[in-house]
């Protein structure tokens, strides 16, 4: 688990003035599902086409199992992609969309039988063979894309927003049908998403990207439980980012109000950026609350109520099985624990990161 | 509502009736009849004499050997012009700019190039080289036809090849086909709608043109459409250029059949 397969070394890469990605390293280990998330623009999706070989990056190198492939041409590297809207072959059918690699590399016809079958039967879609691409369902074709890549048996399989052009539930369960072909395969995955659901459900890492930085790396549990910044806070998952000042080791004060938290190391009275996950705010009576405030609007949600409440001049998003209904007093509480305090970003590089909506 | 949406539909409907469906009946009369008005198939089956059959052979071939030369010259081109991702419109633009001249003037222009003692052979002897005679000749009219009808080959080929997603191309490489490999397998049969396309955008006209061949063909060479436009305005036989008419019309219909089997997605084919 900890070769690094991939490495990227200062990576840089610019579309005439507009610099999509900026020196930036990463690696992937062996057999990891590493997530390549962030809004629109961020250059996740240019990071994977440096890695599959469609472009050529202006700095910087790519390195594969410790070789240069930078200048390798995608037909000569041992990785395959699956993309966005599937690019299947429409003019041929199933069968021979999965044969295409394997008869350019020329193997026997009865391992290309053998593979297609082997394919067909991972992605349960055995009989479909003799079909036409067009002929078949989104999820099928996505399964079928899927199905052409790994019959190659490549050492890393890339995914360029797979499941975006699926609805929800079939989404849901591609999901779960990638984490299995992932275990079954025992191979590299390297995924690119927008959809911060999918990259908490899948991934063993997830990188989070923006501007052309590198926002976080780490565990889905690490970007969700501890986001480095406000970035990071707002586009996982929804939050509450409250200006606040760092008082003293443990004690932070923002809204007019003294919360004990668990963070050390900030210095004494320094501006900071205050996150709280909207379920870790505590509703409770006005009198047993740090601040008070009042429910503003109220939205059940099936499994939880969304409130909002307007309590120390702040719209606290609140999530919460119990209901308080419109124009009720409540008190706010948050558990020490749950209060996240990031530093406020001090130069422009850092300023590319702060929260764009 | 339906009904006024189809009222607007009439004037066309006018215009369809007087100008295409009453000439071909009258072109399909004429035809069938002889001068006294009684039904014969003579007309028709004039194509099988000697000078009829032989134009009509000529015209099939100089117009498929123009036809692959402006695929040949076209392709490429169009394959460029697809893959650009900016200024793609003012390449086009250029490209199509000598189509907005009469294109009888620019058939002319060629006929002053290309005379004996034309511009293009003034220069050559200027500077000493030996002069080119091709005026008059299948090369000129072939010329003609492929300066005059490039442009409706690249258009639907230039249509079809920015229709392939880059993503299908990408794919074919990273499943490990080199360039050549994914042009033949995936690049090219899925540009054969627009290679049908084009190609009936050129034949049909090159193959029923009289002006190229009597402007750049001098009055040796005949046409189809030569021998057809004769019977029309010298013989004063309409009943025999109708007859005519009516075999190219089938030759071009059989052409267009094909053209519809191959080009399923209707790349802007005719039919």
């Amino acid at each position: 688990m900890s070769v690094k397969l991939i490495d990227l070394q200062n990576i840089t890469k610019a579309y005439g003035d507009n610099t999509v990605i900026d020196d930036m390293s990463l690696y992937i280990r062996e057999n990891e599902f590493l997530t390549l998330l962030g809004p629109s623009g961020c250059g996740k999706t240019t990071t994977l086409r440096i890695i599959g070989g469609f472009e050529t990056p202006d700095k910087g190198r790519v390195m594969f199992n410790g070789v240069d492939i930078t200048d390798l041409p995608p037909n000569k590297r041992q990785l395959n992609t699956v993309f966005q809207k599937y690019a299947l072959f429409t003019h041929m059918n199933i069968e021979d969309n999965i044969a295409f690699g394997l008869k350019i590399k020329g193997k026997s016809d009865k391992y290309i039988r053998d593979k297609i079958e082997y394919a067909l039967k991972l992605v349960n879609l055995q009989g479909f063979g003799k079909r036409m691409p067009d002929s078949l369902s989104g999820g099928q074709q996505q399964r079928i894309a899927i199905a052409r890549a790994i019959v190659n048996e490549p050492k890393v399989l890339l995914l360029d927003e797979p499941l975006g052009a699926l609805d929800l539930k079939l989404r849901q369960d591609m999901q779960y049908e990638l984490i299995r072909l992932k275990n079954e395969l025992g191979i590299t995955f390297i995924y690119v998403t927008h959809d911060q659901e999918e990259a908490l459900t899948m991934s063993d890492t997830i990188v989070v990207m923006n501007q052309g930085y590198i926002q976080q790396i780490g565990t889905p549990e690490d970007i969700y439980n501890e986001p480095e910044n406000a970035f990071v806070a707002d586009f996982i998952g929804d939050s509450n980012i409250i200006d606040g000042i760092m008082i003293q080791d443990e004690l932070v004060s923002f809204l007019g109000a003294k919360f004990p938290c668990v963070d050390t190391g900030f210095g004494t009275n320094k501006p900071v950026d205050v996150v709280i996950r909207p379920e870790d705010v505590i509703l409770t009576s006005p009198e047993n609350g740090v601040i008070e405030g009042t429910v503003t609007h109220l939205i059940f949600k099936g499994v939880h109520y969304e409130m909002e409440v307007m309590a120390g001049g702040y719209e606290w998003l609140v999530h919460s099985t119990m209901m308080f209904p419109i124009g009720a007093k409540v008190g706010i509480n948050v558990d020490p624990f749950n209060i996240q305090i990031m530093n406020k970003p001090e130069s422009e590089d850092e300023e590319a990161v702060s929260v764009e909506e | 509502m339906k009904n006024k949406i189809r009222l607007l539909t009439g004037p066309y409907l006018a215009w369809a009736l007087a100008f295409i469906i009453i000439p071909l009946c009258m072109i399909l009369y004429y035809g069938l009849t002889d001068r006294t008005g009684s039904f014969t198939l003579d007309n028709i089956m004039s194509i099988a004499t000697d000078e009829h059959s032989k134009a009509l052979i000529l015209s099939v071939i100089l117009g498929a050997i123009s036809t692959v030369i402006c695929l040949i010259l076209g392709y490429p081109l169009a394959a460029i012009l697809a893959h650009m991702k900016s200024r793609t419109g003012m390449i086009l633009f250029i490209f199509i700019l000598p189509m907005w001249m009469n294109f009888l003037l620019r058939t002319l222009a060629w006929q002053t190039l290309l005379e004996k003692t034309g511009v293009i052979n003034t220069f050559l002897k200027m500077f000493g080289f030996n002069t080119i005679n091709i005026i008059n000749t299948y090369k000129a009219i072939i010329l003609g036809m492929v300066y005059n009808f490039l442009p409706f080959m690249v258009l639907p080929l230039y249509n079809s090849l920015t229709k392939i997603d880059e993503n299908v191309v990408n794919a074919a490489r990273d499943l490990g086909a080199n360039k050549i490999q994914t042009f033949l397998k995936i690049t090219l049969p899925l540009s054969v709608p627009g290679i049908i396309s084009g190609i009936t955008m050129v034949f049909v006209p090159a193959l029923t043109t009289f002006v190229i061949s009597t402007i750049l063909g001098g009055s040796k060479i005949l046409l189809i459409g030569n021998v057809i436009e004769q019977q029309f305005t010298q013989s004063g036989n309409w009943q025999l250029g109708s007859g005519l008419s009516i075999v190219l019309m089938a030759f071009i219909v059989i052409n267009m059949v094909v053209t519809a089997i191959f080009d399923k997605n209707g790349e802007g084919s005719m039919l």
